[in-house]
């Protein structure tokens, strides 16, 4: 009789054809999907393709997604686009999303994530697919060179750290929030590129869209994947993005065991306030009332992390019928088309346009850095991932971190503020 | 085919947290490796790319590559000359993209014992400082050395599609 197995076990050995692995053990696995977008994508891919003569193994189980360097605002970036377009073209690739969203969103907005997956993505924030239950994490473009010409890659099966979060979240604190906290607490690299599983009363009432913040953000904690196991909330987003029932009929299998050896962690979510991380690390976090009065000249809201739909609607629930501070710029990126036009169905965009919103496309904008960023000195709140030094504009920029709900107080204060005193 | 060895390495010495944006910079993301190559670590340290040598090594701080997925943090280390990083301890994602472009990482649990300057010799297996003593690593599987000997990935790919 083998040793309970985590939910991390069981994806890595599913994809091994294994009936069980070893924590420790390196194992070849078979990728059931492949994403990558235009900066680490055909650009880099292509050459080294052609250079060995080799063929994609299956373009079905590609997507291809433009969202770093569109809209392309100069002739650099307009020939990455055309070459990320020509190759798409050239490879017949099935599976293209051009200009719609960001990649770790729109991947599960077009149903290609399910429940018992074993997939890679050209960017470090893959691990968002681990909130629909399958194994997914970022490599490079070399390593997904490997991936496109053998469909394997290879993996050591990893230890699980287990984040159970008990209670119910207040009003105004989101899974962002939760994130913040935790990488706060055990660092960058304090997951050491083991396995998150993100458990407990409090991680199973968020949303789908919430949970995606969670696994997306254990990139920040270190962790190679941050699971979440599939239940109700999962198989109802699921049926709505339009995957057929019998592609779902054992998707709420895929659990830890009971007793599977793991490393737990408990927090209240009672007792969590909103999170703030100071210039220039994630893990600079404290609660918002160590911020009190530090002054804003911008309030950003995007990116995969911070600008989906419940993102969206968050802000709006707090500048509803408000206008922001004199001298702060809103900027609000929403994380997908689809996303968007549902905001707007909803009166939301309206609302953000009504505070002093300035709308941006759906793209990766200023969170990646590799378009227009922001001007020397601008002091930012933002709900995106990462504030390292020079990322997001010139190295004076400083840029604080926090939730939808945070970065909305804070613009109609011009100060970073506590969102429960406005709710 | 590259060397798993070497001798009389020059340490440059950085601090901890080195993240990949520090590594390749953002805003020179849309060029080719020698752009990014030569704004590599210029936010730290604005001499590294113009003065660093072939055959150099780098020693930092726990925590070196978090961050992003681009692999050129580290393929601008491997255009650059960059004989190997040692560092307590290394992000996960850019531990693998640099053993992919051949890249060889050292887990060194006392690497900020050496200095800006020192020399240092690695046997294939620990590390040594000039005076002599002895600074233990973190055993590295056969295939990632492979894949090191064999100059990354790529090349790794080639000589199979050769022999196949």
């Amino acid at each position: 009789m083998n040793a309970p197995q985590t939910l991390a076990q069981k994806l890595i050995a599913k994809a091994a054809g294994l009936s069980h692995v070893n924590v420790g053990d390196v194992v070849t696995c078979e990728v059931d999907l492949a994403m990558f977008h235009d900066s680490s994508g055909p650009r880099r891919l292509k050459p080294m393709l052609d250079e060995l003569g080799a063929k994609l193994w299956d373009p079905n189980k590609v997507v291809l997604v433009l969202d770093h360097y569109v809209p392309a605002i100069d002739p650099d970036a307009q020939r990455i686009v055309q070459i990320t377009r020509d190759t798409a073209r050239t490879w017949a690739l099935p599976n293209v999303i051009d200009s719609e969203g960001i990649c770790h969103v729109v991947l599960p907005e077009r149903g290609h994530l399910k429940p018992g997956m074993f997939c890679v993505g050209g960017d470090s924030h893959s691990p968002t697919g681990g909130a629909f239950g399958a194994y997914m994490f970022g490599i490079g473009a070399t390593e997904m060179l490997g991936v496109v010409v053998t469909g394997k890659i290879w993996v050591q099966v990893p230890r699980t750290l287990r984040m159970q979060w008990n209670g119910k979240l207040q009003q105004g604190v989101s899974a962002k929030d939760m994130m913040l906290h935790m990488i706060g607490k055990f660092g960058m690299n304090g997951g050491q590129y083991q396995a998150i599983e993100f458990s407990g009363p409090a991680v199973m009432a968020l949303s789908m869209q919430e949970r995606m913040t969670l696994s997306n953000m254990s990139a920040e904690l270190g962790a190679q994947a941050g699971l979440i196991a599939a239940d109700e909330v999962t198989l109802q987003y699921l049926q709505q993005v339009g995957v057929s029932d019998t592609l779902l009929k054992d998707a709420t299998r895929w659990q830890s065991d009971e007793g599977a050896a793991c490393e737990a962690y408990f927090f209240d979510a009672n007792a969590l306030s909103p999170q703030v991380a100071a210039p220039h690390s994630p893990a600079n976090t404290q609660a918002v009332g160590a911020f009190h009065n530090t002054a804003i000249d911008m309030a950003y809201i995007g990116a995969c992390t911070g600008a989906k739909l419940e993102d969206l609607r968050a802000a709006a629930q707090v500048l509803k019928g408000h206008k922001v501070s004199a001298g702060v710029q809103l900027m609000v990126a929403p994380a997908s088309a689809r996303d968007q036009a549902q905001a707007e169905a909803e009166g939301v965009m309206q609302v953000l346009r009504d505070a002093g919103a300035q709308v941006l496309p759906n793209t990766c904008g200023a969170c990646a850095g590799y378009g227009a960023t922001f001007a020397e000195n601008t002091t930012v709140i933002s709900s995106t991932a990462r504030n390292f030094k020079g990322r997001m504009g010139p190295a004076s920029v400083q840029v604080y971190l926090a939730s939808p709900w945070t970065v909305a107080a804070s613009a109609l204060r011009g100060h970073i503020s506590d969102v429960r005193e406005m709710l | 085919m590259a060397q798993l060895t070497f001798d009389q390495a020059k340490v440059w010495r950085f601090g901890a947290d080195i993240d990949t944006d520090v590594l390749a910079p953002g805003a020179y993301m849309k060029h080719n490796i020698d752009v990014i190559a030569q704004h590599c670590l210029e936010s730290v340290r604005p001499e590294f790319a113009s003065h660093v040598n072939p055959g150099d090594v780098l020693v930092a701080g726990p925590n070196f590559g978090i961050g992003s997925s681009r692999e050129q943090a580290a393929g601008a280390l491997v255009h650059l000359g960059v004989r190997a990083v040692i560092a307590p301890s290394f992000s996960g994602l850019f531990f693998r993209n640099a053993f992919n472009l051949g890249l060889l990482l050292l887990t060194c649990e006392q690497a900020l014992l050496l200095q800006e300057g020192d020399a240092v010799r690695f046997d294939g297996q620990n590390l040594y400082r000039t005076e002599g003593d002895v600074l233990p690593c973190a055993g590295i599987p056969d295939f990632l050395m492979d894949m090191v000997q064999a100059g990354g990935l790529l090349n790794l790919l080639k000589q199979q599609t050769a022999t196949r």
